[in-house]
């Protein structure tokens, strides 16, 4: 049972019909217990950093991710990625959870059409098992303003736009993140969400 | 590398999929749901939606067309038509929408754009703009599926939207819709060079070479075509595959 927690932001219906079409099980949740049963977490977010981290704390759930994402597989996508870092700074300083080292920036360089949106290619720094069976000309759809800055050895795969983009992250054990929407990247989301549930 | 966008569009009336030549002469043809699965397969790197009914009873048919799609195809949905408060574009997210593409209501009520996108994040605020030459380097925006001038000087329209927050442009040329004569360069290039947001061409494919040249002489970062596709004179494939013949990024 994957548990994809829905604290009011985004399109959560789009990663519920992936899963759903996948047929991966799968419950929208605020629950706390729900969160704690499930096999697995997804994260997903749209919006802006600040309000999105806190109607998760509104949630009640904050805690309880931080911990659970210690103990079985985590994938927060789009915001819910960049949510996984230490501090955001979309208008104002923000916490984030800290799950990965690292914090979450505007993309700024000069004539760069903002946002960084459609279908991008992975290229793949530091492989990981949600790239398993994967090529080497994948593309993905992206839609994003803000970009995360961490360490190479947390990106599994970055994009090209205006530099490096970090686009899968990954700490080494059980959380994951995915920059761009895998529920929205055709056949290559498919397999990267299916391989998500092959971690269970 | 970001790849341009081939983006088919389906305008949809009573769950039915039409397609007007000039905005006049509809033909009934299709079944929504099963055209965006046949534009997936080619290819299409997202599928717009564009509800022309007028009813309301209209919009639940049309809303269902949107579920279910969500349900079976995993690319990017772009819905338009008859959006008109927050809460049509809350309605039209929730039916599996990605973005919405708003057009007559945001010329008539700016704020629409500033709410959606503060509500909603900028990214799944789309603004559809109708417009038409006037003079040399002057376009009008056009409401009403391109019928009433509102006498707004385009770049002045695309300032202000891109500052209201705006994530994307769909920028149709009246001129040059239904001619099949080409996108229009002219004014697409001046939109491109005057915003830093997406912009999408719109209106005038005709050929595969259109494709190519509008990707080649302007900024824009997507196409849409709608009858073209929808007649099956082209592929998405094959624009694509000739795309990339000319050393130009698709997926």
């Amino acid at each position: 049972m994957i548990a994809i927690i829905d604290y009011g932001a985004g399109n959560i219906f789009s990663v519920k019909n992936a899963l759903d079409y996948l047929g991966l099980e799968n419950i929208l949740t605020a629950d706390k217990d729900s969160v704690k049963n499930a096999d697995a977490i997804i994260l997903p977010g749209v919006g802006a950093f600040p309000s999105a981290m806190k109607m998760l704390e509104n949630s009640g759930l904050t805690e309880t991710i931080k911990e659970e994402a210690t103990k079985k597989p985590f994938l927060g996508i789009c915001l819910g990625m960049q949510m996984i870092f230490e501090k955001g700074y979309e208008f104002e300083e923000c916490d984030g959870l800290g799950l990965i080292k690292g914090s979450v920036r505007k993309m700024e360089e000069t004539e760069l059409i903002i946002p960084h949106m459609g279908w991008n290619k992975l290229e793949v720094l530091n492989n990981c098992k949600l790239l398993d069976g994967l090529g080497d000309n994948e593309y993905v759809y992206f839609v994003h303003s803000y970009k995360a800055e961490c360490a190479d050895n947390d990106i599994s795969a970055y994009c090209e736009y205006g530099g490096r983009v970090p686009a899968l992250v990954h700490d080494g054990k059980y959380v994951y993140g995915a920059q761009f929407h895998p529920e929205k990247s055709g056949e290559t989301g498919l397999k990267i969400l299916k391989n998500f549930g092959g971690l269970i | 590398m970001l790849a341009k966008r081939i983006i088919p569009c389906l305008d949809v009336r009573n769950g039915k999929v039409v397609k007007g030549v000039n905005f006049e002469g509809i033909r009934d043809v299709g079944d929504p749901v099963e055209c965006a699965e046949e534009y997936n397969r080619q290819g299409a790197d997202e599928i717009v939606f564009y509800d022309i009914t007028a009813s309301f009873e209209g919009r639940g048919v049309f809303l269902d067309v949107v579920r279910e799609t969500a349900k079976k195809v995993f690319v990017p949905l772009t819905v338009g038509g008859g959006i008109k408060t927050v809460d049509d574009i809350r309605e039209t997210l929730r039916a599996g929408a990605d973005k919405v593409s708003v057009n007559s209501q945001a010329v008539k009520n700016p704020q629409l754009i500033r709410d959606g996108a503060d509500i909603f994040g900028s990214q799944c605020i789309c603004v559809g703009i109708d417009a038409k030459k006037i003079a040399d380097h002057k376009w009008t925006v056009y409401i009403n599926g391109g019928r009433v001038d509102m006498g707004i000087d385009l770049i002045d329209w695309v300032h202000q939207i891109e500052q209201l927050g705006a994530g994307e442009i769909c920028l149709n040329s009246i001129d040059a819709d239904g001619t099949k004569e080409g996108f229009d360069i002219e004014m697409l290039k001046a939109v491109c060079d005057n915003c830093n947001i997406p912009v999408i061409a719109s209106g005038g494919a005709g050929k595969i070479n259109d494709f190519a040249e509008v990707f080649e002489k302007t900024g824009a970062t997507a196409a849409l075509a709608a009858s073209l596709f929808h007649f099956k004179e082209l592929t998405v494939q094959e624009v694509k595959s000739y795309c990339r013949d000319r050393n130009i990024t698709v997926r």
